[in-house]
């Protein structure tokens, strides 16, 4: 690895750092602007003022506003995030080690699913350009990518889960399981398959196909239109013809050469669509009572629970932020021509 | 329609009665017209004309590689006395690159970008030959990309690591590689400067000469032509004009667009420059060719018949080797021009 790309990759990584801390500083204050508290907001109006007062004492919430920005972002740096402000007031990190694996065990089979089927079915329409497996793909690609997440997911449920009976409605796990299943890394499927807990792993399986398709078909449109018009494009380079007049069978034509080109764009993309995708989690979760970092930052944006939003929007951030510095170091994989 | 003298065992390519039409808004456009000639086994054939007079698409019809809106839409292709055009798709995919192979104008946008110059080169090989191993497929690469006077560890390298002349010896390396027994070159050294053209030119003889290589030379450069080719052919407007030994077009051009094309050539002569001939009109339109000869509203000797019937390829008196298309020279009307 060379110096000068060393030095590219600490260059990128320096600049998430403002990045997630512009991001942060509006949330911090747009949740202060928000009307409601976090203890109005939870024990209601019946409690008197002074209670409130000395609760609001207890939470640090009547110190100065910068005192708590910067405590706030002192807290960030040592990824120590405090305690919530509602609901029991459990260390966030602690929630957090319960919610981030919930939702990477949702958002990674979705992407998988999505950047996997758009591509190769993009890659398909292209080569069958103008044909009718072309219009049926690119009919599904704008269906998908305007239908809401919510209707989706509602349309699921009712098909497969109420009328057919095939997949359980919601949540990640059957609750009988569930109370005997003792997780140790909160990946739920990892823990099933180290104990070798094969009903739980199946109810876990079942539980995932409705939400983690929901996800990824919502975010599929964009890799299929990209990829068919990134590969005719490529379909129609010098390169293909001087293979094909090589003898080359057409086949590796479309999957190898014209869609290894294509891999630069998608990357872009997948960097791209990571933002979507968490955002996506968010209406996922909430349709399937999926127990993520999603339903939770619903819930606690409700609740006006400062330090659970902020803590939720900063881990977002910085997942974003490490998956464009990933991108960008891919492309040189991708790309021989680029280098840093 | 016509038969052209010289077929027989020293032919390695007879082409009969070709057309390519190109199916346009405009309706349908004859890039090649009942083209016929022969390749002779060893040869370099010089196939000149103006742009967009179909000699790129000739080319490409040797072997069958004219993709939709245009097709071959009739003639007959013998190559070493089979009938390629009733080949299926998958012979005629071993065909090209084992048989005929193409070496195009642009070698930097006719190898793939993301691949090395040794997975081109051991793909040619393995997709044609598919029990050889990688190790001799690469041993192949090596030896064929020394004999072109590069060094064997720039097979590692990418396509735009490598020189322009680079590049075009390793595209004339995948084309001779599987020994393929006819090269098209199209426009093969039209990129490059004119010592890296003279290098690759003397290649091409020496292969030749060294392994019988047949060679169809396109050019629109007739200098070339003079330089290296053994026999000419020379196209206008889709259609054959004359064909002939180098040597006999050159001192004694029978068509009228052929001598034009001659007076057009610069002369590196400084102290007699004179002025260069300018052919008047242009190119017709092949939507809507003319009628009779094609070259009838721009030809200088324009007679009568030439705007009302269209003359055959035949040879001229003495030499059956000169075949020309033009009313001069047909029986029937040879020695009208005196009359006139």
């Amino acid at each position: 690895m060379s110096a000068s790309f060393r030095n590219f990759v600490v260059a990128r990584v320096l600049l998430t750092v403002p990045m997630v801390l512009i991001l942060v500083t509006m949330v911090f204050f747009v949740m202060r602007v928000l009307p409601g508290d976090p203890i109005r907001s939870q024990l209601g109006p019946k409690v008197s003022e002074a209670q409130a007062e000395a609760i609001r004492e207890r939470l640090g919430l009547n110190r100065p506003l910068t005192v708590q920005y910067f405590d706030f972002l002192w807290r960030m740096v040592t990824l120590d995030f405090g305690n919530a402000l509602t609901q029991g007031e459990r260390p966030i990190r602690d929630e957090l080690s319960e919610l981030l694996p919930a939702t990477i065990e949702l958002t990674l089979p979705a992407m998988t699913l999505t950047a996997v089927v758009g591509v190769l079915s993009g890659a398909y329409a292209a080569q069958r350009r103008k044909r009718p497996a072309d219009y049926a793909i690119r009919v599904f690609s704008i269906v998908v990518y305007a239908i809401p997440v919510f209707f989706l997911g509602l349309m699921f449920q009712i098909i497969f889960s109420v009328r057919l009976g095939l997949f359980p409605l919601a949540g990640r796990m059957d609750a009988l399981l569930l109370r005997d299943f003792r997780p140790v890394t909160n990946f739920y499927v990892v823990d099933a398959i180290v104990q070798g807990n094969w009903p739980a792993l199946k109810s876990l399986l079942l539980h995932l196909v409705m939400p983690s398709v929901t996800l990824g078909l919502i975010l599929m449109g964009p890799f299929i239109r990209l990829t068919r018009v990134n590969m005719i494009e490529a379909l129609q380079a010098d390169y293909i013809t001087a293979g094909r007049a090589r003898g080359l069978p057409e086949r590796r034509l479309t999957y190898r050469h014209a869609l290894r080109n294509t891999f630069i764009p998608i990357l872009t993309l997948i960097g791209l669509q990571f933002a979507l995708l968490l955002a996506g989690a968010v209406l996922t979760e909430t349709t399937f009572s999926w127990p993520g970092m999603g339903r939770y930052l619903v819930k606690r944006i409700e609740l006006r629970d400062y330090n659970a939003v902020q803590s939720v929007i900063a881990v977002f951030a910085l997942a974003v932020g490490a998956i464009s510095v990933m991108v960008d170091v891919l492309y040189a994989f991708v790309d021989p021509r680029v280098r840093y | 329609m016509v038969t052209t003298p010289g077929g027989g065992k020293d032919t390695l390519v007879q082409i009969r009665d070709l057309s390519v039409t190109y199916h346009t808004r405009l309706g349908p456009l004859s890039a090649v017209s009942g083209v016929s000639f022969d390749i002779r086994r060893g040869e370099i054939l010089g196939l000149v004309g103006e742009s967009g007079c179909g000699k790129s698409t000739l080319g490409r019809a040797l072997m069958r590689m004219v993709a939709p809106p245009a097709e071959i839409s009739q003639g007959q292709l013998l190559f070493d006395g089979e009938d390629i055009m009733a080949y299926d798709g998958e012979k005629m995919r071993d065909f090209r690159g084992r048989r005929v192979s193409m070496i195009f104008q642009d070698p930097l946008t006719s190898l793939n970008p993301v691949q090395r110059v040794d997975e081109h080169v051991v793909e040619a090989i393995q997709v044609h030959e598919p029990q050889t191993t990688i190790r001799v497929a690469l041993n192949r690469a090596r030896t064929l990309i020394q004999t072109l006077g590069i060094r064997a560890n720039r097979l590692r390298d990418y396509p735009h690591q490598l020189s322009g002349g680079m590049r075009q010896r390793v595209m004339a390396g995948l084309g001779l590689v599987l020994n393929a027994d006819l090269i098209v070159a199209d426009e093969a050294t039209t990129s490059l400067d004119v010592i890296v053209e003279a290098k690759l030119l003397d290649e091409f003889k020496r292969l030749r000469d060294e392994f019988n290589l047949t060679i169809l030379l396109i050019t629109h450069n007739i200098a070339l032509v003079a330089q290296i080719a053994d026999r000419i052919a020379v196209m206008y407007a889709g259609q054959m004009a004359e064909v002939g030994d180098v040597v006999t077009v050159f001192d004694d051009p029978c068509h009228p667009y052929t001598e034009g094309l001659l007076r057009s050539v610069p002369n590196v002569k400084l102290n007699e420059r004179e002025v260069l001939y300018k052919m008047g009109g242009e190119p017709p339109n092949l939507t809507h060719p003319p009628m009779g000869c094609r070259f009838h509203p721009r030809c200088p000797m324009a007679m009568p018949i030439c705007s009302a019937e269209e003359p055959a390829l035949l040879p001229v008196v003495g030499d059956v080797e000169h075949l020309v298309h033009c009313w001069l020279h047909q029986p029937q009307t040879r020695g009208a021009e005196a009359q006139a």
